[in-house]
């Protein structure tokens, strides 16, 4: 197990297109770190710059606290599950999660042991004598996982590794990760442009855009205090909502009516002709089913709705709204850099299932105002970013963390690691 | 597809067959004949007859058959051999590796494998003769690889391309050093290719006429092809042909055996199984 430092990293491509710029991260020993970004931000190439399939055009990465630019893939002793799983198509299952101990003349009976003991954990044990080609999708996943836990590697890398399982699948892996994760307690680093397993999975995330580094923060840090319109418009599903606003007053003028700002939100929008207010999808709520006494923390504004989703547990209203010509350019933008394409300006609002709003119809809704930010549309800047708060959410991430980690690893679970450094020493 | 149009197909393809198999039956069927009955003006021999066989295999021609025959499958397979061995390395850096000259070299091969073997046997002769590899097994080895390896690369390294990447990447990070990945993960998954490639590069050596009967005069190194073209009748005034067809029979027997014991290998995708699916 290891850290990995990342120092001013650079990856050039031959026409001279950095594909990573300048990404600098420190990832901790046992840490979780997620890699995530819309396709092309550089986050398989950092991941495969780590683990040295790819070169590094200039920086410095140490693992382990050992500068590694310059090594070998096998000289670095890390293990990766890619994301089409790589396996050994001539080579049972026990063979393939074999062939890392083979490699390493590792002897027979210690293999047959550590192999069986890693499909234990991944319940591999009726399927290691057949061959890969006989297996479901899930089965090759986690043979992928098993030829990677198998040995003692300083770390695991993932390459979006459930991307091409089914959303069911998808959803059992992705805790089986985790569990396996705490288990061991390795350091991990994990590529996905989902941002569902990067929620869940990371202790911290590290959001890259362009190949650039746009903010590394616990889950919660991201959602709650983006940096940027980037990151807020990547973190969240249905996605933040952008609204232009002026400043009048006390008050952001917005399409749905005023927003009422605190003083420090108010001091860190001043002297800006046009903002883009971001307001996430669950701050707002159906007026008629409002607690009087959240009422006046928000504001009420009547609009109409276009179209309403029912999801049995929740419910989305889509509210069209009118924009000036430069920030729908803006948005249209940004929509395209987040790899969809948002077509009209509107609104997506989360309202309680049990609302009885109708499409087409003008309705009331409620707006938390207390939580909204407010963002520089030319540079894309969050001007009422709380760090302090935001530090604090990273800060109770990690701490979380190290108590899990502690705790499983106190119940001794470890896979063959407390059998082979007793075997070593 | 309609019944109609099946038929037609049908009809179509045992008409394409027949075509095909028509040379061949003509051939055994001429291996049959008696010298007497090879003018008979028919298809089937009057009286079939061994006569033909024997005497290509303990009769007068034996000494020019039998030779040439051993001749051929030891230059062939070791051609065969050599060839496929240079040229998984050769495809593999083609398929794997960019360096500087690589369109150079593959159209390098293309244009030797179409380059007339007839405008350099001459040269070639002359120059054997003096090397001192004229009549030898070598003096037929070399030209050989000359006319198999530029396919032999072709086609592997189509076949080595198919390959994912990943999987030599993952051997890699599994602690594997380039030659282990490539001997225990890459040369399995491309046996399917290397038994294609060899099947027609032994075709090719096995085939060829032009080499074999200018850079050879005994049956020290004569090939089959060659001597198959010194047969002479009981006479002048006799054809050989019953025997040529004989001989040609048997040359043809061990084509056929190879391809029928290895296109189950050859069709089978290996890497089925390998990624996602």
């Amino acid at each position: 197990m290891a850290s990995i430092e990342m120092h001013n990293i650079v990856k050039q491509y031959g026409d001279g297109y950095p594909a990573v710029n300048d990404v600098s991260l420190d990832i901790a020993d046992g840490e979780f770190m997620i890699l995530v970004g819309p396709s092309g931000c550089g986050k398989s190439t950092l991941l495969r710059m780590i683990v040295g399939l790819e070169d590094i055009t200039s920086g410095d990465m140490i693992i382990g606290g050992k500068r590694v630019n310059e090594m070998a893939p096998r000289e670095r002793n890390l293990s990766m599950v890619f994301q089409n799983y790589a396996l050994y198509p001539h080579m049972t299952v026990f063979e393939n999660i074999a062939f890392p101990l083979r490699l390493a003349k590792v002897p027979d009976d210690e293999v047959r042991r550590r192999v069986d003991e890693a499909a234990d954990v991944l319940e591999l044990r009726e399927h290691l004598e057949r061959k890969p080609a006989n297996l479901s999708g899930g089965q090759r996943q986690r043979v992928a996982m098993g030829r990677a836990i198998v040995r003692q590697a300083e770390a695991f890398l993932f390459d979006e590794p459930l991307s091409n399982l089914d959303a069911k699948l998808r959803g059992q892996m992705r805790t089986e990760i985790s569990r396996l994760q705490r288990r061991l307690g390795i350091t991990t680093v994990y590529v996905t442009h989902d941002q569902t397993e990067a929620m869940t999975l990371g202790d911290r995330v590290c959001v890259l855009r362009k190949g650039r580094i746009q903010q590394v923060a616990s889950p919660r840090e991201l959602y709650e205090q983006p940096v940027n319109l980037f990151v807020a418009g990547f973190i969240g599903s249905p996605p933040m909502n952008f609204l232009p606003a002026t400043l009048e007053g006390d008050q952001l003028r917005t399409p749905f009516g005023p927003i009422r700002l605190d003083e420090r939100r108010l001091a860190a929008v001043q002297g800006r002709d046009l903002l883009l207010v971001g307001i996430r999808p669950e701050y707002f709520e159906d007026a008629s089913l409002v607690d009087d006494a959240k009422r006046p923390l928000g504001t009420l504004f009547r609009a109409r709705v276009d179209v309403t989703e029912w999801l049995g547990d929740s419910q989305y209203a889509y509210i069209p709204y009118e924009a000036p010509e430069a920030v729908t350019d803006q948005l249209r933008a940004l929509s395209r850099e987040l790899d969809s394409e948002e077509l009209r300006t509107q609104a997506v609002v989360s309202i309680d299932a049990a609302s009885r709003i109708r499409e087409g119809r003008e309705a009331e809704f409620w707006l938390d105002s207390r939580k909204v930010h407010v963002f520089d549309p030319q540079s894309g800047e969050n001007l009422t970013r709380d760090a302090e708060a935001g530090a604090r959410l990273t800060q109770l991430a990690s701490e979380d963390r190290v108590e899990q980690v502690q705790e499983a690893q106190a119940r001794g679970t470890t896979i063959g690691g407390g059998a082979h450094r007793a075997g070593a020493a | 597809m309609s019944t109609r149009e099946k038929t037609w197909w049908i009809v179509g393809g045992i008409l394409i067959i027949l075509y095909c198999l028509f040379p061949i039956a003509w051939i055994v069927s001429l291996s049959f004949k008696a010298p007497s009955d090879i003018s008979n003006g028919q298809f089937l021999p009057s009286g079939p007859t061994w006569e033909n066989y024997t005497t290509i295999l303990t009769g007068s021609a034996s000494d020019l058959f039998l030779p040439a025959l051993r001749n051929s499958f030891g230059i062939c397979l070791i051609a065969t051999a050599i060839s496929c061995i240079l040229s998984m390395f050769a495809a593999y850096a083609i398929a794997r590796l960019d360096f500087p000259g690589k369109r150079l070299i593959l159209s390098a091969a293309l244009g030797v494998a179409i380059f007339p073997v007839i405008s350099i046997v001459t040269p070639l002769f002359n120059l054997w003769r003096q090397i001192g590899l004229y009549d030898t097994w070598p003096g037929l080895i070399i030209p050989y690889l000359s006319l198999t390896l530029p396919i032999s690369i072709w086609t592997m390294s189509a076949f080595f391309r198919e390959i994912p990447w990943e999987m030599e990447q993952a051997a890699q990070v599994d602690g594997a050093t380039n030659w282990q990945a490539f001997r225990k993960v890459i040369v399995p998954l491309a046996a399917p290719g290397v038994f294609t490639t060899a099947i027609i590069a032994f075709f090719i050596a096995w085939n060829d006429f032009a080499y074999g009967i200018s850079l050879t005069s005994t049956s020290a190194s004569r090939p089959v092809p060659a001597a198959l073209g010194l047969f002479s009748g009981a006479s002048q005034f006799e054809d050989p042909t019953g025997a040529i067809a004989a001989a040609a029979v048997i040359v043809t027997i061990p084509v056929v055996v190879l391809v029928l014991l290895f296109q189950r290998r050859i069709v089978a995708g290996l890497t089925n199984g390998a990624v996602k699916g």
